[in-house]
């Protein structure tokens, strides 16, 4: 054999180079970037304290009142929204067929294919590889786009500020990429909010559904609702009757778009040729009438 | 070579002679200036105040509408009645119907002039307008948008609509080689401009397409798209019959004889093309009504104000656009084209504010000031249209090039 040692280590090398090119050269995913991050909203659970709310405050600089007045209950009266000051609010939700209150906390859902994205014409309006969707000011034009698309009607606008933002959750993305989890979660004393991986939550969803099924109805709210959202609701009561749209789709709603959009470049070849075809059919008949003026 | 060195003596006036033209002609208390000026200085002092104390100073925006009387009217409606330029350029140019050919200047000038003004219009509407740049210098390129396609569009095609009417601003300041240059670009601008038309015609439409559950569903299609593009065919065309009834009585010292006598048939064809296109427009229209099986929404009170707007608006017009070319009666046309506009208006409102979260209890509705800025705007929009047909050819031929 004429392959000394040399000359077969360099074989070796050849080949195991040419294998793990391909896989050196392509990024590495992050750690931890491989599905989106989720949260679970158990209203089992909820006691409807606002501390996740005191604590979201805290976290994004927005006004904010002394932690022992967010135990005031008068708020539940009527149910809130969110501002351009209050990324979150838990709502009371009183239902005839369950005998306890039910509290809601609401924020972006995070949708994973967000219209709010799709919208933005600057990526302003970002969804981030861990899943949070994040708003980025030195971006956004304040066109409002992402106001008419959101199905859940998140973003809100400054509107009496001469340098609006656009104000919505970000699930505390700053504190997910340093490896902790949203401050409204660290602060549930009941466990009402969980965070984890996506699939990991689902399967959690689910498993408190089918070891308890008379506390739950059978659907976890986020699972497939505008194509499937980072923040899960299960429920004692369907969840048109705690503050959700009906009939919401079950595809992402920038869909429509998707195939207008994919239309674009096809118009875009076709249209200039047939245009183009349509006047050189055209030009030989009218010679004279096309002629250049009388200047020469 | 001669014509050369009057191009250079005249470069060396061109900044004289500017700064003549821009000194007013004619008389300056005319009923419309009166009306006109304290308009545009009130529009003016509110647009100051909304950039100053944010747009919630002025308008009735809120969290829940953040679209309104700007956006719904100034842009999307007034886009779909700027859609004659293209139309027109498409006749004259592409199918050399010469006959068209007197009123091409005249139209492509007003289509240049509304993108400039809605495109204006937009930007008083943006939270943060700085930042309008962004989109257009390429550090984030948000290509998933359909907005993003929109303003490019916007602006692709204002430079080629410019492009278009360059000849007659080279004509009026007598720069013979320029103009040459600039006809030979012509029918590349009229390409590329019908292609960028169709297409933000359409994506005008399709900005709606993600609101789908906040439109009333006798208005929601997915064919929004499609039946915004056919419908900027006969708005374009209506503006233009209308446009044209009016300036014909404004500017008539500025039209030849023979424009003046072309020009009832010129309606007339044009009448044509609008019934053509409202007839595949309805269609279209009933076939999305079918389609969606929404006949028992026609009997509430939202399918009673869509009837006003389909068969009022539409079908009506329509009628009356078929009976004034069989009887060569322009006086019924203009009134079609008339009604046919207040159609247009009606669908784009519906659309983009009145029946968006129509059930809504506190529904949007704009304020007088809202409304004083639109008329501002308009108003100045018509003072530059004035300026520019009271100097260029745009209207009348240029002795020297009667052959535009």
């Amino acid at each position: 054999m004429g392959l000394n040692r040399r000359d077969f280590l360099k074989t070796i090398g050849a080949a195991t180079a040419t294998v793990a090119t391909p896989r050196a050269l392509k990024a590495k995913p992050k750690p931890g970037t491989e599905e989106f991050y989720s949260i679970l909203f158990d209203a089992n659970l909820c006691i409807g304290c606002r501390k996740c709310e005191w604590a979201c405050n805290d976290q994004n600089d927005l006004p904010n009142q002394p932690f022992a007045s967010f135990d005031d209950k008068s708020v539940f009266e009527e149910e809130r929204n969110m501002t351009p000051d209050k990324y979150t609010v838990v709502n009371r939700y009183d239902v005839d067929e369950h005998d306890k209150p039910i509290y809601v906390k609401k924020q972006c859902m995070h949708c994973s294919q967000p219209a709010c994205a799709s919208a933005c014409l600057t990526e302003a309006m970002k969804k981030t590889e861990e899943g949070p969707i994040i708003w980025r000011g030195n971006k956004c034009m304040g066109c409002r786009f992402c106001m008419l698309s959101c199905p859940f009607d998140i973003p809100k606008f400054e509107y009496d500020s001469a340098n609006p933002r656009i104000a919505k959750c970000t699930m505390c993305y700053d504190r997910i990429v340093e490896g902790e989890k949203p401050a409204c979660v660290s602060i549930c004393p009941t466990e009402a909010i969980i965070f984890g991986k996506r699939s990991v939550l689902l399967d959690e969803a689910k498993r408190r559904i089918f070891t308890e099924p008379d506390k739950y109805v059978n659907s976890v709210f986020g699972d497939g609702e505008a194509g499937g959202t980072d923040w899960f609701y299960i429920s004692p009561v369907p969840f048109d009757k705690i503050g959700f749209k009906k009939d919401m789709s079950l595809e992402p709603y920038n869909e429509p778009t998707k195939g207008f959009l994919y239309s674009v470049p096809f118009v875009f070849i076709l249209w200039p040729a047939l245009l183009l075809g349509l006047y050189n059919a055209n030009n030989d008949k009218n010679q004279v009438s096309e002629g250049e003026g009388s200047n020469e | 070579m001669s014509s050369n060195n009057i191009s250079v003596r005249e470069n060396k006036s061109i900044f004289k002679f500017i700064l003549g033209e821009l000194k007013p002609k004619g008389k300056i208390f005319t009923p419309f200036n009166i009306i006109s000026v304290p308009v545009i200085i009130l529009g003016l002092v509110l647009i100051v105040i909304r950039f100053w104390k944010g747009l919630g100073s002025i308008t009735n925006l809120d969290q829940e509408f953040p679209w309104g009387l700007w956006i719904g009217f100034d842009v999307v409606t007034g886009v779909a009645f700027a859609g004659g330029a293209y139309v027109l350029t498409f006749m004259v140019y592409i199918l050399k119907l010469d006959k068209y050919h007197s009123i091409v200047r005249i139209t492509v000038l007003n289509g240049f002039l509304a993108y400039l003004f809605y495109a204006g219009a937009l930007l008083l509407d943006l939270g943060r307008p700085w930042n309008v740049i962004n989109p257009i210098i390429g550090n984030s390129f948000g290509v998933s948008s359909v907005l993003f396609l929109v303003a490019w569009h916007f602006m692709l095609y204002m430079i080629a609509e410019l492009i278009e009417f360059s000849p007659a601003i080279a004509e009026w300041l007598g720069l013979d080689r320029l103009r040459k240059i600039l006809k030979s670009l012509t029918i590349g601008a009229v390409i590329f401009g019908i292609t960028l038309s169709t297409l933000h015609q359409a994506g005008l439409g399709a900005l709606f397409l993600m609101a789908s559950d906040k439109i009333h569903p006798l208005w929601y299609t997915e064919f929004i798209p499609v039946l915004f593009f056919i419908s900027s065919i006969f708005a374009g065309l209506s503006m233009v019959i209308f446009e044209g009834s009016i300036s014909s009585k404004v500017f008539s010292d500025q039209i030849s004889h023979e424009d003046h006598k072309g020009h009832n048939g010129i309606i007339l064809g044009l009448a044509k093309v609008c019934a053509v296109a409202m007839f595949v427009y309805l269609f279209a229209k009933l076939i999305v009504l079918i389609h969606g099986q929404q006949w028992e929404l026609l009997s509430t009170k939202w399918g009673l104000w869509y009837l006003v707007e389909v068969v009022g608006f539409v079908l009506i017009p329509l009628l009356l656009f078929v009976y004034s070319v069989r009887n060569s009666n322009v006086f019924t046309v203009k009134v079609a084209s008339l009604l046919t506009m207040i159609g247009i208006i009606l669908n784009r409102l519906n659309i983009s504010v009145i029946a968006f979260k129509w059930d809504m209890p506190n529904h949007y509705v704009p304020t007088w000031m809202e409304i004083e800025v639109t008329l501002c705007i308009i108003f100045i929009e018509i003072w530059v249209i004035r300026w520019v047909v009271n100097r260029m050819p745009v209207l009348r031929q240029h002795p020297k090039y009667s052959n535009h």
